[in-house]
């Protein structure tokens, strides 16, 4: 899946025609457990690249997920709300959450592509 | 020491386990300097028989509200408890159980939590309610609290004729944390506008029904007033008897309501412990306060019972809980389910329509008394009557006749002179025709 | 020959593999369906006057229509349905209860007794104060014995349980601040803290800082005076804290805040293990609530109510929060509102609560203090150090103690023993609830991996402990052994089985309504 990339806080974001789409990769996911709910933005909400943009909570814990980049919320994946476990199943898929009109596409020079995050994995084993 | 199972002997084995040579070897952390060398300055060790002889004459010195004709309401009501609930809520399974944090052994908590939560959302017309808060004063300030998560406001329109006990906890809880209080004065008699100071930057609107005077009134107007702004209408009930006989607070449009539950199950206790009631709509309940019990499967696939949505809660999500609470009111939650499961429909409609008729034979009552009068037209079982002289001269002089006849509103307002000749008067179905009958005789002897 | 009687039959076969009862109940464990699905409404439990014929009716057009929705039961009906579900439940009085930090020690039912005389029991909060005085002297004279207990001056007695103390102290704490014309910014926290700290901090306006621990599972004392400055409020601390250590460095860490100009709040959630051993106002301590329901035995109820009486250092004193006793002349008297605090010298942040605290509690708590006086007291802390400290000697040598010891009153124990043998923290725990016990507490404190944090409390007879020892040894010997089954599908002998959290928590499902029960009878059918 080259065309994702990602961050160290194993955020993706998935970018086309200046929108961003952005979820959590299958390690995140898998670290998570059951993911029971999943608190989104509004539209129009805008964010700095790293800040917060979704709360991701599993029975006992609540994750907070960052802005991989800077952009104006523009759709929420409202699948989740009926259907957290989305998230589980296709964490890199039908589990996105957020997209964003992205405001600076340079931030994404500062991301890892699917190799390097690969390589950021087997260094926290 | 009754209480303590260990032999000197065992002590001595079990150091010698450990591998230390005395007790203070376990204690070798604490500062040298700090460690206290005697005993602390308090009574010696002493017999079942004794400390209750020292209790007992503690309690002594008080009057008991059962010893005397007994009017005394604004927040805590004295009603018959039957004999069931406190002999259950004394079964060991309940009393000396922790938060049912492992569920596979706590069915017994759990499902009493789910049927309270299931009565008080009945009760008040809203669709869920937690598993309880401390009391009615803290419920409300919590439910301020989450009306401005909810709305993300910060200007709270508060009744001037809230409890004003209640008001302050509000004020309390809000000190530090950015948000703006519209204060009312107190109205016995009259509508107060409040419709008119709700504007689109309010959260909410907080109003008491029955009020502290006593005073019912349709809310109606003010949901839709706070509705059209996007605000939210805040209900307290601090008599909850009172439901069983007056529409319901989400009849009226409550958006969340906060509720005393003492009336129901629970003794006076000279103020605590209580039991908060907390309820709201569905949508909001990711933003409520407070444990919530939820209904799900076991590995058999037979129905049970669990703690759910916890993330809300301060031991998963800390700083940015919804509220720093932990222990509630488990056992006085307990003790209200219990009765009203005794009471159901039927008893407590007959239970609310008895503290109404005894309440308005009172007032009635009193109010024939020359230059005594009631000020309060519509109400459940509490009413306020203004006085010829002040109330709490009034107050003391039938202390003295043995007749505990009310709060005056001094008490309550101080420093507000309109107050001076207001006492409220609650009745409930523990009151006699001669309890009726000798508060008439009393206050007509000390008005005379 | 001619004998009377029935024939003996002894059982010789355990039940058959796969039996089940036609009921679905177990002997003794009894299922229970909800109210809601055996009371109607129209069934009541309690006899009451019939209404006078001349009743007249002052509510106007507020009267309720609608059905409320609330089942009754008849009284044997309804003892029946709590007795069953009591007996569903584990309990202090039923056998060891080792939860860590939460301190279930044996609940005297004098103090049941002392707490439901009329006297106490039916005074009413707003009753004149000449008709309560033994109410207000008995919250005096509690107020005293914690005042000694942890040497401090002065105790605000209103909190509702620990986490409003600790609301209490924290304001306090503000209040002081902004009268010295700074309120300040930060609360520093250290990680292993309860999740009542850092909200409460929160609650009070503050940023929350977070201060690693030692390697010794202590506040990191370097780190924390890294953290310090001019606009920290306060530090929270537990102390014996939630790894059940002391803090050595208590002192130190005092004089350090006090030195900026901050103030110690210490969360006294474990005062059980030091009480007459050490007072917290020797330590430097500004602010410290006492749970009533954990060290003085005002029995837990599944949950509440608790009570959080906090005590105040000289600085914090005049802060407290309304109502309080005043005491004239040996008269006792409220002060209720600003103006009469203000006359006795004091600065109130404020009202915690509508009235005057949890004089149920109250009534308990000092009954057991009485009956322990000083020497029992001392007693009662030195046994629950003495029992943590056993069991930490008996099963370090096969499970694994997160730090060295001597611990105080709880053993903490991380999951490093269980790696690679398939089984959890969360396993070891449901099987001791297959052995009748209930667990320690589990996944907490934060600072070790797969916690294993357990407190037997001075209630514990040395016979108590040893079965427990055993038994524990037995469970990790199996765990070690590969016995995984033993662990994974656990509990397999209590009341239910593993409960689906997740599935509560996706749809969540918080009360009965009648669809519901529609569902069910149409799943049993």
């Amino acid at each position: 899946m080259s065309d994702l990339k990602y961050t160290e806080q194993h955020e993706w974001v998935r970018v086309k025609d200046g929108i961003a789409e952005i979820g959590i990769s299958d390690y995140a996911a898998e670290q998570l457990g059951d993911v029971v709910y999943v608190e989104l933005p509004e539209t129009g909400f805008t964010v700095e690249q790293s800040g917060e943009i979704a709360v991701v909570e599993s029975v006992k814990a609540a994750s907070e997920i960052y802005a991989p980049v800077s952009g104006e919320v523009v759709e929420v994946n409202t699948v989740l709300d009926e259907d957290p476990a989305t998230v589980n199943a296709e964490p890199t898929g039908k589990g996105w959450m957020v997209r964003l009109k992205l405001s600076n596409e340079e931030e994404l020079a500062t991301l890892m592509d699917a190799d390097a995050y690969k390589t950021y994995l087997e260094g926290l084993e | 020491m009754r209480y303590l199972p260990h032999t000197p002997e065992d002590r001595a084995e079990m150091l010698a386990r450990i591998g230390v040579g005395e007790i203070n070897e376990l204690f070798k952390d604490v500062p040298a300097g700090a460690l206290l060398k005697g005993h602390l300055d308090l009574p010696s060790a002493t017999s079942e028989m004794s400390v209750e002889r020292q209790l007992a004459a503690m309690a002594a010195k008080n009057t008991a509200a059962g010893s005397v004709p007994f009017f005394i309401g604004c927040g805590a009501y004295r009603h018959h408890v039957p004999a069931t609930v406190d002999h259950l809520i004394q079964r060991s399974e309940f009393l000396t159980a922790y938060t049912p944090y492992q569920p596979e052994i706590s069915q017994g908590t759990l499902q009493v939590l789910f049927e309270f939560q299931t009565q008080v959302a009945a009760l008040t017309g809203m669709e869920v309610a937690n598993a309880s808060m401390y009391d009615g004063s803290t419920a409300t300030a919590e439910a301020v609290a989450m009306a401005a998560r909810v709305t993300r406001r910060q200007r709270t329109v508060l009744s001037g004729n809230l409890h004003p006990h209640y008001r302050d906890v509000i004020l309390t809880n809000g000190t530090y944390t950015g948000e703006s209080f519209v204060k009312n004065d107190p109205q016995v008699a009259g509508e107060e506008d409040l419709a008119s100071q709700i504007d689109d930057k309010t959260a909410a609107v907080v109003v008491q029904n029955p009020d502290v005077f006593g005073n019912l009134r349709d809310l109606t107007p003010i949901a839709e007033a706070a509705h059209a702004k996007g605000a939210l209408l805040i209900v307290v009930v601090t008599e909850t008897v009172s439901l069983g006989m007056v529409k319901s607070p989400g009849a009226m449009g409550a958006d969340i309501v906060v509720a005393e539950g003492q009336s129901i199950g629970n003794g006076l206790n000279f103020g605590g412990p209580y039991v908060g009631l907390f309820a709201t709509r569905q949508k909001y309940v990711r933003q409520m306060p407070g444990r919530l019990c939820g209904e799900t499967t076991d590995a058999d696939g037979k129905r049970g019972y669990v703690l759910t949505l916890s993330t809300r809660e301060q031991h998963i999500r800390r700083e940015k809980a919804t509220s720093n609470i932990c222990t509630n009111s488990g056992l006085c939650a307990l003790a209200f389910s219990i009765h009203m499961t005794l009471l159901g429909e039927k008893g407590l409609r007959q239970l609310a329509a008895l503290n109404h008729a005894g309440a308005v034979t009172l007032a009635d009552t009193l109010s024939e008394v020359t230059g005594v009068e009631l000020m309060t037209p519509c109400f459940f079982n509490e009413f306020t009557l203004r006085l010829p002289k002040d109330a709490q001269s009034l107050v003391e002089a039938l202390t003295e006749k043995g007749i505990l006849g009310g709060v005056r509103m001094s008490r309550l307002f101080p420093g507000e002179g309109a107050m001076d000749n207001l006492i409220t008067v609650a009745v409930t179905e523990t009151n006699t025709a001669e309890d009726f009958a000798a508060y008439r005789k009393a206050l007509e002897e000390v008005l005379s | 020959m001619n004998r009377q009687g029935r024939p003996t039959q002894p059982a010789t076969r355990a039940a058959p593999e796969g039996l089940s009862t036609f009921s679905g109940n177990k002997g003794l464990q009894l299922e229970e369906a909800l109210i809601f699905e055996i009371g109607s409404s129209q069934t009541t439990g309690v006899d009451l006057a019939e209404l006078p014929a001349s009743a007249k009716s002052r509510i106007g057009d507020l009267a309720r229509t609608e059905e409320i929705g609330l089942p009754g039961l008849t009284e044997p009906e309804c003892m029946r349905h709590y007795v069953r579900l009591s007996q569903k439940n584990y309990a202090i009085d039923a056998g060891i209860y080792p939860l860590g930090s939460c301190t279930m020690k044996h609940n005297p039912r004098l103090n049941e007794k002392m707490a439901r005389l009329p006297g106490f029991a039916d005074i009413h909060p707003m009753q004149p104060q000449s008709t309560v005085q033994g109410a207000l002297e008995l919250i005096d004279t509690l107020a005293h014995w914690l005042k000694v207990i942890t040497g401090m001056p002065a105790v605000a007695m209103s909190p509702k349980a620990g986490a409003h103390g600790e609301y209490c102290g924290l304001m306090a704490i503000r209040a002081c601040l902004e009268a010295r014309g700074d309120a300040r910014a930060r609360v520093l926290v250290p990680e292993s803290a309860h999740g009542t700290n850092p909200a409460t901090a929160a609650a009070c306006g503050y940023s929350v800082d977070t201060i690693p621990a030692t390697e010794e599972g202590r506040v990191d004392l370097a780190a924390l005076k890294a953290k310090l400055g001019d606009d920290v409020a306060a530090i929270m601390l537990t102390n014996p804290n939630t790894c059940g250590l002391f803090e050595r460095d208590i002192i130190e860490i005092s004089e350090a805040v006090h030195g900026v100009g901050g103030l110690v709040y210490c969360d006294g959630a474990n005062l059980n293990a030091i009480m007459g051993k050490v007072r917290p106002g020797d330590l430097g301590i500004d602010a410290m609530h006492i749970n009533l329901h954990k060290t003085f035995s005002t029995p837990h109820g599944g949950g509440g109510p608790g009570a959080g009486p906090v005590v105040l250092s000289e600085t914090l004193a005049p802060f407290a929060p309304l109502p309080f006793v005043v005491v004239t002349d040996g008269a006792y008297s409220l002060a209720e509102y600003a103006p009469e605090a203000e006359a006795q010298g004091a600065k109130p942040f404020g009202r915690l609560t509508a009235f005057h605290g949890q004089m149920g509690m109250f009534v308990r708590a000092l009954s057991f203090m009485m009956s322990h006086g000083s020497d029992g007291i001392t007693q009662a802390a030195e046994d629950a150090v003495l029992n943590a400290n056993y069991i930490m000697a008996s099963l370090k040598d096969i499970m694994s103690a997160s730090f060295e010891g001597p611990c105080m009153h709880e053993a903490l124990f991380d999951d490093r023993f269980l790696k690679d043998t398939g089984v959890t923290t969360l396993d070891m725990a449901k099987a001791m609830i297959d052995e009748g016990m209930h667990p320690m507490t589990m996944y907490f404190p934060l600072v070790v991996h797969g916690a294993m944090l357990i407190e037997p409390t001075e209630s514990e007879s040395k016979q108590t402990l040893d079965a427990f020892i055993s038994t524990m040894r037995q469970l990790v010997e199996a765990a070690k052994a590969g016995e995984t089954e033993r662990f994974t599908g656990a509990p397999h002998f209590a009341p239910m089985k593993r409960l689906d959290e997740t599935a509560a928590a996706r749809k969540p499902v918080l009360r009965w309504t009648p669809e519901e029960n529609a569902s069910h009878s149409a799943a049993a059918e």
